[in-house]
């Protein structure tokens, strides 16, 4: 059965992350642990964007949410790890239920725009509360505040094995937890409110329940990967509530595959080392251009929605393995 | 005999129009209801009105013995009153199981197997014939069978009120006559209120009749009493169906 192959792709995706540990480099052992972490993010935007059919321009509100949630419990009340972590979920949860109240009575580009719009109030937000969260320069959480204690043992999140599995145990518990969304009736309601809301509702079910449970599940992930990025990289700034920060989730998901749980761990991958790439690539090839990132990532979404809607996992689920979930 | 849905005063403008315009309507239980008009008379937008997809300007619906003028489409279909589109829709990239598996599972979310969902929607296949395409995408079907899909999904709700809007558009002679065989099976269990051009189905299926003309009841009968009635004839049946 499907079930029994999809579980095993997880799983052996989920191991052969473990195996690079060992096998990394130092320097790209950093950057799959950050990987990972926005992997999560993008799996938390997947869910609205691929499997519900929502296009918020706004999910670095969330992303934000939980960054802070977690880093200014941590650095201004000195909340335990554990703790801030839970604080940084609750918070983008409860901003998710907020805004996925005001932001569902409008459908299409007016959904887009008042998403953007909202994630653009909390970005100033944290620039107005500068003596709080010391805006664009941000805050950098002191070593000893980033260790852990549990069950006798000493966890070290300033330690690059240690970031790394804890990296890997987000990211696994995230990835385990959308396939089995996706596979429950209420992921095929989403789906089927995707493909035609009217015949949905005609069918007895309450689009915008199922759409506001959406829009705080992945809320809620994307605060939830926020959270870590900020424990687990010891920095908690605004430029993560910027709306590039909204803008890269639809790009790692659109290249991955829209609505596969695997495309936005494949797409985020892609995604950072294309830009590491081309911005080394560019500086050196045309120094006085200053290209910024942001060229490349622009350049690349024109690209993919004209040329490569489905993204790879789509395509090859679409051409050669139909039960990809 | 208690009607099981009423409609009263009804009125529904759009802008100045009045697509429906004080009308008083009931369907009784266990009965098949033909409601008939030329194009633009009202009909969709009085079952939309029924079924909750729009807001009635005035008047007041029952079903059931409930007022529900004010109750969301959603929750009115877990009352029992289906609705199958007159523009064919269904979930296109899913199988004609899963699309009707989304109709079934709702009713069947408390609790209650895996096994009785299945059993829900195989026997809702069966009763169209769309057993055999069961694992066939919604997309790849005829048109026909899209129908017949529709039909189906409307059936796994498990509706006291079957609204068909327009469901012969587009078929063949043949697949017709299947479908005049499927209502006759389907109203042993169910009341069916049918909005319907081809006037040999309405005639051969229908035990009332409804005509409606600019938004109001013109007449209301048996199928025999409004072939006779001279103002249906001129306004209806001696125009556009000859």
């Amino acid at each position: 059965m499907n079930i029994g192959k999809q579980i095993i792709l997880h799983i052996a995706v989920i191991a052969l992350l473990a195996a690079l540990d060992y096998v990394l480099p130092a320097y790209h052992q950093g950057v799959f642990s950050r990987i990972m972490v926005l992997a999560v993010f993008a799996m938390g935007y997947n869910l609205l964007f691929g499997y519900t059919g929502l296009l918020s321009l706004g999910h670095a509100m969330f992303f934000a949410a939980g960054l802070y949630g977690a880093g200014l419990t941590v650095y201004h009340l000195g909340w335990a790890l554990p703790l801030a972590f839970v604080a940084g979920v609750g918070c983008a949860a409860v901003l998710a239920l907020a805004i996925g109240l005001l932001a569902l009575r409008t459908t299409g580009v007016a959904f887009m725009i008042v998403t953007m719009m909202f994630a653009q109030v909390l970005y100033l937000a944290t620039l107005y509360f500068g003596q709080w969260t010391r805006g664009d320069e941000g805050i950098v959480l002191p070593q000893p505040t980033r260790l852990v204690e549990f069950a006798g043992l000493h966890f070290d999140f300033s330690n690059p094995v240690t970031r790394y599995y804890a990296a890997l145990v987000l990211f696994a518990a995230v990835l385990l937890i959308t396939l089995g969304i996706v596979r429950s009736r209420f992921g095929r309601v989403l789906i089927a409110i995707r493909e035609n809301e009217d015949r949905t509702r005609m069918l007895g079910y309450n689009v915008f329940a199922n759409k506001l449970a959406a829009v705080v599940i992945s809320g809620a992930i994307s605060g939830a990967s926020g959270a870590a990025y900020a424990l687990l990289f010891g920095y908690v700034g605004s430029t993560f509530a910027s709306v590039q920060y909204s803008i890269l989730p639809l790009l790692w998901v659109l290249l991955g595959g829209a609505s596969t749980t695997l495309g936005p761990l494949l797409g985020t991958v892609l995604m950072y080392y294309l830009v590491d790439f081309s911005s080394d690539v560019l500086a050196r090839a045309v120094p006085d251009w200053n290209f910024s990132y942001l060229g490349v990532v622009g350049i690349a979404l024109i690209v993919l929605v004209l040329f490569f809607p489905k993204g790879i996992f789509g395509t090859i689920r679409a051409h050669w393995a139909r039960w990809l979930p | 005999m208690k009607p099981l849905l009423i409609a009263r005063n009804l009125s529904r403008n759009f802008g100045g129009l009045k697509a429906v315009d004080m009308v008083d309507f009931s369907v009784n239980p266990g009965e098949v209801r033909a409601v008939i008009g030329p194009n633009g008379a009202g009909k969709t937008t009085l079952v939309s009105l029924l079924c909750g997809r729009i807001e009635p300007s005035s008047g007041v619906i029952g079903f059931n013995g409930e007022d529900i003028t004010r109750v969301p489409a959603h929750i009115r279909v877990r009352m029992g009153i289906a609705y199958t589109f007159q523009i064919t829709s269904i979930f296109p990239n899913l199988t004609v199981y899963d699309n009707v598996a989304l109709a079934a599972q709702r009713t069947l979310t408390d609790g209650r197997s895996r096994k009785a969902l299945d059993a829900s929607v195989r026997d809702a296949m069966l009763h169209v014939g769309l057993t055999e395409r069961a694992s066939t995408p919604a997309a790849a079907l005829s048109y026909g069978h899209q129908r017949l899909l529709e039909i189906a999904m409307g059936l796994a709700l498990h509706p006291r009120l079957l609204i068909l809007d327009e469901p012969t558009q587009g078929l063949s002679d043949g697949e017709i006559k299947d479908f005049i065989k499927l209502v006759r099976d389907i109203r042993k269990e169910t009341t069916v209120l049918l909005i319907e051009h081809n006037m040999d189905v309405v005639m051969r299926l229908a035990d009332r009749i409804t005509v409606m003309e600019n938004g109001r009841i013109l007449a209301e009968g048996a199928p025999r009493s409004i072939r006779a009635n001279a103002k249906v004839q001129q306004a209806y049946l001696g125009t556009a169906d000859g």
